[in-house]
C-alpha cells in the first residue's frame, strides 16, 4: 500500500516543531508500524535527509519505550497494544496517517517523536518500592500465603509498562492510572502494608509536583492502556490516599 | 600478560566452596564503603540488582543505561520464568539436581563451581523477590505455583504469567529507585558507554556519550561492572531488543578482557517465523508453551504442499498423518527437550522440505490435545455430565487462556491468526548468547577491577542454557555474588581516594572515542548503517547459525572482513555529533558487531566438536546427534585481543568435572 505520513518534526526541546509530509510506497500489510517507520528512515538516509527520531526498543510490547500518537490515539487505532505491536493491516492503501509525540507538559519533547518521561521515574523514586535490603536471610517465600485473588489483582496492576499512553490520552494529562497501578500492586500484598500510608502520600505529592493533571473520571486512560490497567486502580489509590490522610 | 586463573576455591567439597570462600575473602567496613565509587553499566536483572545491592551496602553507585529508564532493559521481555531449587512441589528437587541439570543442559562446558553456587543461591532469589512485592503466580491455597521447563524432570520454575522477566526487573528497578532517592545511586539514563579507562592496569572509569546532547563525558570509579547483556544482535534478526548491543563488552575486550566461547549461541525453538525482508526483529513464544503444546509437521510431503497452497488446513490432518518429531525422536523428554535439541530437530524437518509456511521455515505448535485434556478435567471438577465436544473445548480453552493468554494474544497480533483454533507456526531464532566476557570465580575479568555479570559473561550456561536460567543467573550475580566478591578487591582501595578524571588515561580514551564519532559524521558514504548490519546478520545466520562447517566458517571470516572494509569506507551517518542521533548510535554498535562476528566464526572454526548450541556438521553420531569431544575440547576458549580479530590469541581454561560424570547427553 502507498501512504502519506504527516509527522511531527522538532529538532530539540527548544526548537519550534511542525508537521512534515512524507510518502512511503509498497508497504506490506504484514509490516509492523515501526517497520514502516524503518522503511521511511532508510529512504530518508539514502536521500540525505535526517531520519525521524522515535523511541523503541523491545518491539514486542513489553519494554514501554515506544510511544507515538497516531491519528489522534496513543499507540494508534488498535486496542490493547503498543505502537510496536500495531501492524499495517490496520490501515489501507492511500491513507494519510498523522504521527505526533505523546503530548503533556510533564513529558517535554526531546526530538521529533521522542519525549522525556523521566517524571515517571521520579514518582517511583518517591515511594514505589518496599524497603527491604538484599539479604540471604529474608523469610521463606512461602511463609506468608497470599490469596490467589489478591495475588492476581496485584499482578494485573503490576503489568503496567510505564509507556505514558494514559497521560498522553487524558485531557488533563493525568498520571493517576500509572501511579494508581503501582500503589495498588503494593496495597494488595501483605509485604506492602507497612509503608502503605507514606507510599501513597509521597507518590501523589511527587505526581503533583511533576505537573500532571488531576483525574476527572473520563476513563480514556483505561481505554488506551496497552496493558488493560483498570480504573479500579485509581479508585483504590484514592481510598488509600483518604485512609492515609485521615491518619494524619 | 594476564593469566587465566579461574580462582575457584581449591580444596573444599563443591557444596562448601562458596560458603567458605565468603568466609575468607576481604571485607570493606561500612565507613570506608562511603568513600568508594562503583560504575555499573546496564540496568537489566544483573546490573539493576547489583546497583541496588551495592548501594544498600553503602558504596556510591553510578549506573548507566542507553534506554530512557532503567526499567526498559531487555530482561523485561523474558517470559516464562525463573528456576529455583525450592522443592515446593516435593518432586525430589535439590540444589544438587539444579546444579546437575544445568551442567548437563550446558553440555558439560560450564564451570562446575560457578553453577553449584548458582543453584545454592537460587532459593534466596525467590525469597528476596517475594519480599520486594514481586507478584508471582500462586495457587488457591496462597502458596507459590511452579511449572516445568525443558531439559529437566521436576517443576522448579516460578513465574508471573508470561511476564516473569518484567516483574523481576521491576522488582530490581524498585530497589534501585529506593537507592536513587537516597542518593546512593546516581542514575545516568540515555547514556551509552563507549570505552573503559584503565589507570595502572586497573579499570578506573568509563567514557560515555549523553545520547540527548551528544556530549562526551568522563566518569571515574574504583571498579567498573559491565552488565550489558548478550550479543545476539550480531545476527541482525534476533529476539533481542533493537538497542541491545555488544559495545561495552567488545570495548573492554579490546582493552584486555578476554572474550570466551563466542560461538556458543542459543537458537530458541519457539519463535514467530519471519515474514519478509523488512523484518526488524523476531518475537519469542515462551518455552513454557512446550508444557502443553505438541510440535509437529505433516508426515507426507503432499500434505505440506496442500497446506502451503491453501488446499488443506492443519486441522484437516488426522493423528496418523502428523509427525510429532520430538516425541518420536526423544520419547523420555518429548516436547520438553532442551532448546538446542528442539531447534535442530525443527531445522532438520524444514531442511527436508516439511516446513509449513510460504518460506518453508515453520513447524506447528499445537494445543488441541491440551485443550481436550484440560477440558475433560474441568468438566469433572465442575460436575458437567456427558460434556459435548464443544463444551470440552470451551472449558479447555479457558485453562489455556489463563495460563498463556498474553502469549496467544501476542501471536495473534503479529500473525493475524487465532492460535486457539489453528496451531501456532513457530521457527527457531537467535535468543541468547552463552559466550561472553571471561570472568573468574569472583566475576572479575582479566582486567583488574573490571567485572562482568549476567548474560554479558560466559560462566554458568556452558554451551547451552536451560529455560528459566537466565533470570536466575542475572539476579544471582547481581544480588548475591558480586556484592560479596567485589569487596575482596575493593578492600585494597580504601586509601585510594577519589579517582581523578583529568589524567592522561582519560584524555586518551576520550580522544579515541571522539575520533571514531567524528569519522562517522564526516564520512561521505553511500550506505546506511542498517545496510551493513543486515549483511552481517545474513552471513552469521547462513554460516554461523544452527549448524556450521569448516568451509562455511572460513568463507564467513573472509566475507566479514570484506563487509568490514566496505563499512569503514562507505558507511553513511546523517546528522551531527552534538544532538540526539540514533543513526550515530547504531554506527558504533555495528562497527563492534562486525569485529565480534569474525571472532565468533574463528572460535566456531577452532571448536572441532559439536556441543550445545554449537553444532559442527563434521561431528555427528550415526543417528545425527551432536558428538562432543571431551578429550580435546573440555575447555573454555578465552580469546585475547591483539589488534584485530584474526590475530586473537587463544587461552584455554581446562574444565574439571569432579562432581558430575562427563557423559553423552541423552534425552531419549
Amino acid at each position: 500500500m502507498d501512504l502519506t505520513l504527516k509527522i511531527w518534526r522538532q529538532k530539540d526541546a527548544n526548537a519550534k516543531g511542525k508537521l512534515v509530509d512524507y510518502k512511503v510506497t509498497d508497504i506490506s500489510e504484514h509490516m509492523s508500524f515501526l517497520e514502516m517507520m524503518d522503511v521511511l528512515n532508510e529512504q530518508l538516509v539514502n536521500t540525505g535527509e535526517e531520519p525521524v527520531s522515535f523511541d523503541h526498543d523491545c518491539r514486542e510490547g513489553i519494554c514501554g519505550m515506544c510511544s507515538m500518537y497516531i491519528n489522534g490515539e496513543a499507540h494508534g487505532p488498535d486496542k490493547g497494544n503498543t505502537t510496536c505491536q500495531l501492524h499495517m493491516r490496520s490501515f489501507k492503501d492511500g491513507d494519510t496517517i498523522h504521527i505526533e509525540p505523546f503530548r503533556a507538559a510533564a513529558f517535554p519533547v526531546i526530538r521529533d517523536l521522542v519525549v522525556d518521561r523521566s517524571a515517571f521515574d521520579r514518582i517511583q523514586q518517591a515511594g514505589g518500592y518496599i524497603s527491604v535490603n538484599t539479604s540471604g536471610n529474608t523469610q521463606d517465600a512461602n511463609s506468608i500465603p497470599i490469596g490467589k485473588a489478591a495475588a492476581d489483582d496485584a499482578m494485573d496492576a503490576a503489568t503496567c509498562i510505564g509507556c505514558g499512553a494514559c497521560v498522553a490520552t487524558c485531557k488533563n494529562s493525568s498520571a493517576m492510572l500509572f501511579v494508581g497501578a503501582k500503589v495498588s500492586q503494593y496495597a494488595l500484598l501483605p509485604q506492602g502494608q507497612v509503608e502503605a500510608a507514606d507510599r501513597v502520600m509521597d507518590m501523589v505529592a511527587q505526581m503533583d509536583a511533576e505537573g500532571f493533571g488531576n483525574c476527572t473520571n473520563t476513563g480514556a486512560c483505561e481505554v488506551e492502556c496497552p496493558k488493560g490497567i483498570s480504573l479500579e486502580n485509581i479508585a483504590r489509590m484514592n481510598r488509600e490516599y483518604l485512609k492515609a490522610s485521615s491518619k494524619g | 600478560m594476564a593469566t587465566l586463573n579461574s580462582r575457584v576455591p581449591k580444596s573444599d567439597k563443591i557444596a562448601e566452596k562458596w560458603s567458605k570462600h565468603k568466609e575468607h575473602i576481604n571485607l570493606v567496613n561500612p565507613a570506608n564503603k562511603r568513600n568508594i565509587d562503583i560504575i555499573v553499566v546496564g540496568t537489566g536483572l544483573a546490573g539493576g540488582s547489583a546497583s541496588a545491592t551495592l548501594a544498600e551496602l553503602g558504596y556510591n553507585v553510578k549506573a548507566f543505561c542507553y534506554q530512557d529508564s532503567p526499567r526498559r532493559a531487555h530482561s523485561i521481555a523474558a517470559q516464562g520464568g525463573i528456576n529455583a531449587a525450592k522443592n515446593y512441589q516435593g518432586d525430589g528437587d535439590s540444589n544438587y539436581r539444579l546444579f546437575y541439570d544445568t551442567v548437563k543442559g550446558g553440555d558439560y562446558r560450564s564451570r562446575e563451581a560457578n553453577v553449584h553456587r548458582l543453584a545454592e543461591v537460587s532459593g534466596n532469589i525467590i525469597d528476596q523477590c517475594v519480599a520486594q512485592g514481586v507478584p508471582f503466580a500462586r495457587d488457591y491455597g496462597g502458596l507459590l505455583d511452579n511449572r516445568s521447563f525443558g531439559g529437566v524432570l521436576v517443576s522448579r520454575t516460578f513465574y508471573a504469567k508470561g511476564q516473569t522477566g518484567q516483574q523481576l526487573l521491576l522488582g530490581a528497578y524498585s530497589a534501585m529507585n529506593r537507592q536513587i532517592a537516597r542518593g546512593k545511586i546516581t542514575m545516568h539514563s540515555r547514556h551509552e558507554m563507549l570505552d573503559v579507562v584503565k589507570v595502572d592496569g586497573k579499570a578506573r572509569g568509563i567514557i560515555a556519550r549523553n545520547l540527548i546532547t551528544g556530549e562526551i563525558e568522563r566518569h571515574s570509579a574504583h571498579a567498573v561492572v559491565i552488565a550489558t547483556g548478550g550479543y545476539g544482535n550480531v545476527y541482525f534478526l534476533s529476539t533481542n531488543a533493537m538497542g541491545s548491543n555488544a559495545t561495552a563488552a567488545w570495548k573492554i575486550h579490546k582493552k584486555g578482557a578476554y572474550f570466551a566461547n563466542p560461538c556458543y549461541t542459543q537458537i530458541h525453538p519457539t519463535c514467530i517465523p519471519r515474514s519478509g525482508d523488512y523484518q526488524s526483529k523476531l518475537t519469542l513464544m515462551s518455552e513454557s508453551l512446550r508444557n502443553d503444546g505438541r510440535i509437529w509437521v505433516p508426515k507426507n510431503l503432499d500434505d505440506v504442499k496442500a497446506i502451503k497452497e491453501g488446499l488443506k488446513k492443519p486441522t484437516d490432518l488426522v493423528e496418523e498423518e502428523r509427525d510429532y518429531f520430538l516425541e518420536r525422536r526423544y520419547p523420555a523428554f518429548g516436547n520438553l527437550v532442551p532448546r538446542d535439541v528442539a531447534s535442530r530437530a525443527a531445522k532438520e524437518r524444514c531442511d527436508a522440505g516439511y516446513g509449513v509456511n510460504a518460506t518453508g521455515e515453520a513447524v506447528y505448535l499445537d494445543f488441541a490435545s491440551a485443550i481436550q485434556r484440560y477440558g475433560k478435567e474441568q468438566a469433572l471438577i465442575q460436575g458437567v455430565q456427558n460434556p459435548s465436544n464443544e463444551k470440552i473445548i470451551q472449558l479447555g480453552t479457558g485453562i489455556i487462556e489463563a495460563k498463556y493468554g498474553n502469549l496467544f494474544q501476542m501471536y495473534e497480533k503479529i500473525i493475524d491468526q487465532n492460535p486457539y483454533e489453528s496451531p501456532m507456526m513457530i521457527y527457531p531464532a537467535v535468543h541468547y548468547t552463552m559466550g561472553g566476557v571471561w570472568v573468574d570465580y569472583n566475576l572479575m575479568t582479566t582486567v583488574e577491577g573490571l567485572y562482568c555479570i549476567g548474560e554479558a559473561n560466559f560462566s554458568d550456561h556452558g554451551a547451552n542454557r536451560l529455560g528459566a536460567s537466565a533470570l536466575m543467573q542475572g539476579l544471582a550475580d547481581g544480588y548475591f555474588v558480586l556484592p560479596y566478591t567485589i569487596g575482596n578487591y575493593l578492600a585494597d582501595d580504601i586509601r585510594t581516594g577519589p579517582i581523578q578524571t583529568d589524567s592522561k588515561e582519560f584524555d586518551e580514551a576520550e580522544k579515541s572515542v571522539k575520533e571514531q564519532l567524528d569519522f562517522f559524521i564526516n564520512n561521505k558514504g553511500t550506505h546506511s548503517v542498517d545496510y551493513y548490519h543486515k549483511k552481517l546478520g545474513n552471513i552469521m545466520w547462513e554460516k554461523c547459525g544452527m549448524s556450521r562447517n569448516k568451509e562455511g566458517l572460513e568463507g564467513a571470516i573472509k566475507e566479514l572482513q570484506e563487509v568490514r572494509k566496505d563499512f569503514w569506507e562507505n558507511v553513511k551517518v546523517p546528522g551531527s555529533l552534538n544532538e540526539f542521533n540514533q543513526e550515530l548510535e547504531k554506527a558504533g554498535r555495528v562497527a563492534d558487531f562486525l569485529e565480534l562476528g569474525e571472532l565468533f566464526a574463528k572460535d566456531a572454526l577452532n571448536r572441532e566438536e559439536s556441543c550445545g548450541g554449537h553444532f559442527r556438521e563434521e561431528h555427528v553420531t550415526d543417528d545425527g546427534e551432536a558428538k562432543r569431544d571431551d578429550k580435546n575440547f573440555a575447555y573454555v576458549a578465552a580469546w585475547e585481543y591483539t589488534g584485530k580479530p584474526s590475530d586473537a590469541i587463544l587461552h584455554k581454561e581446562e574444565l574439571e568435572f569432579k562432581d558430575i560424570e562427563l557423559k553423552t547427553r541423552s534425552y531419549k
